[in-house]
């Protein structure tokens, strides 16, 4: 039987040999620290779905004072930036080589129309490649009349509104601002990247340069291969997620409503799930080109496609949402999004974070299995 | 033409250490095709099954039109109906409903006296874009409805009003997959070829063969070729046999020419294999190489325009994209697809993709001998 004192022994040497390999070799810090930020800042900074000056060609051909007005409403207006234009073969042409979204036309008929008829249309063709963004600029261009016709209405002028409208409330994000939800999205990718990637050629290299098999004969026990595997890791991996946190929230104000130990206690849950799943890609291939292409097909593609993190998982077909359920990601990013943006909620966290410390256990397990299989015949 | 010869046999040496071995042919054939499908499905920014709950406090034959209208839509689907407002908050914060509709008591009663009813609508703000966007379908309903409200009062007739004419060229629909999937094959590819090329001089120098190859009477650019070619064949087979699939499964339009298709895709995958291979050269272990690749795919896909358009980016980013092949191939995959592209019209985002490549594969052919140890 071995003794508590020397079993402690032999893992802190591991440990030590373990977490020296990773400060000598740059790329793992690369990964863990430098990394995160670069994204965060990237992610911060670079990345919006809202789309704002937008470059539109503007053809005016109505030169009376009621459309001289709307024009400038839209000159006005933030998510426009109109350009005028003479004719709409000149404004084709723009949209065409890309210059512009889209036409703004204001008919030669607009200030007859409105005045005789009392109804008048504004056309906006939209280059229509981005989906997306063409509905929101859409939504924007509505936005912009609507505001006109109010201020009109203001000023004693008649004109109709709308019989009925819509008050919109965006729980949790009132500004609909989409970086408070794409950074704790964010953070569910660096700990893959860190989890997964990172420790799926370790196992491998080990077995490919024979060092496994020098490891499997010495008195270290398979747990404590594990352990002494885990844990550098998993301190790097909660380095590079305390980092994110802390520049979300100074750096992006992005809202952290629930609970700071909550979050970091729930991350180390997810963490754990990672390492287990690049543990196991890393001891079932033990050809590091082979995990490294396995682990990210199914730990890093899932993370960014199947995780819900920036695509709506509800809206894909029942066979993608039944495979989403066992991507451990899909199960942070309700909880990082729930916990930077909503609070505590025990009802969408509980259940989430049990799923999470099943898979952690299972993946771990397995790994420890793996492990034990000694050499290859 | 010893020279033919040689680079002829480092290519066939280079497909032989990825296809000898089973377990590595598999990988590097298989999941592109997979993922393809299962992201092509997953990656799609329009809802459909928006659950929603309904709180009706006026009860009235208005009310009950307009939540009709709620019903009859593809896009919802109605999971609960409250009696109080103090519902309103399990149903949002449990995530058991995206939106709640709470139709006031006097929704009616405005109606009828011709003043402004409102309908208040409260949505998950937790994915901003799922919210705004269901949003905007609630505001397309609602006003459908208002509209068929003022016909029956006669007031279009008397006030003012104008209208919006929304078009959209090239995606009338405005389906968001035909943006994603015509990009997703470039995407992809990138990926697998950044990996192969990264890997495949870092393994070399991991166990210590690459020495032997560099004293071995090779010319630097003979191994270049060599090392270059095969990942440049697996990443096209792979973006041409995903345009395919864009095509024949996601019914994705084809609008362009397949030569304007073939020389983009070409273009671009020689400027990922010299970025892949510059990684390569930097790196001494085939962890270096993976977390490299990384470090420089991530960037490179955020930045690309692919899930985010880059009309949205900061100025300066903006700029920093010129120096990304992602960016070039993912607007010249949708202007072929979905404008019409020629050789002619994507030529703009093919020569940049050319000079990349002009710079990286001769750095990386020059580093390969300097790197040795």
């Amino acid at each position: 039987m071995i003794e508590r004192g020397s079993s402690r022994m032999r893992l802190s040497g591991f440990l030590k040999k373990e977490t020296i390999q990773i400060i000598r070799d740059p790329s793992s810090l690369l990964l863990g620290i430098v990394m995160p930020v670069v994204l965060l800042l990237i992610f911060g900074y670079g990345v919006s779905l809202d789309p704002k000056n937008v470059p539109v060609a503007m053809v005016l051909e109505d030169s009376g004072p009621e459309a001289r007005e709307l024009a400038a409403r839209f000159k006005l207006s933030p998510y426009f930036k109109p350009q005028s234009v003479y004719s709409v073969a000149e404004a084709k042409e723009l949209v065409n080589s890309g210059n512009v979204d889209g036409i703004l036309i204001i008919r030669s008929d607009f200030s007859t129309q409105l005045a005789k008829e009392f109804r008048a249309e504004v056309q906006l063709i939209l280059n229509g490649m981005d989906a997306n963004r063409a509905r929101l600029i859409q939504g924007y261009g509505q936005g912009t009349i609507g505001k006109w016709l109010e201020v009109r209405r203001a000023r004693g002028k008649s004109g109709v509104l709308p019989p009925i409208i819509v008050e919109q409330r965006i729980w949790f994000n009132e500004s609909a601002d989409s970086t408070n939800f794409l950074v704790p999205g964010l953070l569910t990718l660096i700990m893959t990247l860190i989890g997964t990637l990172l420790t799926a050629l370790v196992v491998a290299r080990e077995w490919e340069r024979g060092t496994m098999e020098a490891l499997l004969a010495t008195p270290l026990t398979p747990g404590e291969i594990l352990l002494g595997k885990i844990i550098p890791y998993f301190i790097l991996g909660m380095m590079g997620m305390l980092l994110s946190v802390t520049l979300g929230v100074f750096l992006f104000d992005v809202p952290l409503r629930g609970s700071l130990i909550l979050l970091i206690a729930l991350s180390g849950l997810f963490l754990l799930a990672s390492l287990g799943l690049g543990l196991l890609i890393s001891s079932a291939t033990r050809v590091q080109f082979v995990a490294a292409m396995v682990s990210v097909i199914v730990g890093f593609l899932p993370a960014f496609f199947l995780s819900g993190l920036l695509f709506d998982l509800e809206s894909t077909p029942k066979l993608v949402q039944i495979i989403s359920y066992i991507i451990p990601a899909r199960y942070f990013v309700i909880i990082s999004q729930t916990l930077f943006l909503a609070g505590n909620i025990w009802s969408t966290i509980l259940p989430a974070a049990g799923l999470l410390a099943v898979m952690a256990i299972v993946l771990l397990g397995a790994t420890k299995k793996k492990l034990v299989r000694r050499l290859p015949q | 033409m010893s020279s033919l010869k040689r680079i002829i046999t480092l290519i066939l040496k280079e497909f032989g250490m990825v296809l000898r071995d089973p377990k590595s042919r598999i990988v590097v054939i298989v999941p592109p095709i997979l993922q393809f499908f299962v992201f092509g499905f997953a990656a799609t920014y329009d809802l459909t099954d928006i659950r929603y709950a309904v709180l009706d406090q006026s009860r009235t034959e208005q009310s009950r039109a307009l939540l009709a209208r709620f019903e009859g839509s593809v896009n919802f689907r109605l999971v609960s109906t409250l009696s109080s407002d103090k519902q309103i908050v399990e149903m949002i914060d449990g995530e058991k409903a995206r939106l709640v509709i709470n139709i006031p008591a006097d929704f009616s009663e405005k109606l009828v006296r011709g003043e402004q009813a409102v309908v208040q609508v409260i949505a998950d703000g937790r994915n901003s874009n799922v919210a705004a966007i269901a949003l905007g379908y609630v505001n397309s309903i609602v006003q459908q409805q208002a509209s068929s409200f003022a016909k029956t009062r006669g007031q279009l007739l008397t006030e003012p009003s104008i209208k919006l004419v929304n078009r959209a060229w090239f995606n009338e629909n405005l389906v968001s997959r035909w943006y994603i999937v015509s990009a997703l094959g470039g995407v992809i590819s990138m990926l697998i070829v950044m990996i192969l090329s990264s890997l495949s001089v870092a393994r070399e120098r991991e166990f210590g063969t690459f020495d032997q190859l560099l004293v071995a009477p090779f010319r630097p650019f003979e191994i270049l070729i060599g090392k270059a070619i095969p990942p440049i064949v697996f990443g096209l087979f792979d973006a041409l046999l995903l345009s395919g699939a864009a095509v024949l499964f996601f019914k994705i339009p084809f609008h362009g020419t397949v030569a304007a298709l073939v020389v983009i895709l070409t273009v671009f995958v020689v400027a990922v294999v010299g970025m892949g291979l510059f990684v390569s050269s930097l790196s001494k272990t085939m962890q270096q190489a993976l977390l490299g690749s990384f470090v420089v795919f991530m960037p490179a896909v955020i930045l690309g325009g692919f899930t985010t358009p880059i009309e949205n980016m900061p100025e300066l980013l903006q700029i920093a994209t010129y120096i990304n092949p992602l960016r070039y191939v993912v607007y010249g995959l949708r202007q072929i697809f979905l404008a019409g592209g020629d050789l002619h019209s994507v030529w703009p985002q093919i020569w940049p993709m050319a000079c990349i490549a002009a710079v990286t594969l001769p750095i990386a052919g020059w580093l390969f001998r300097r790197q040795t140890s």
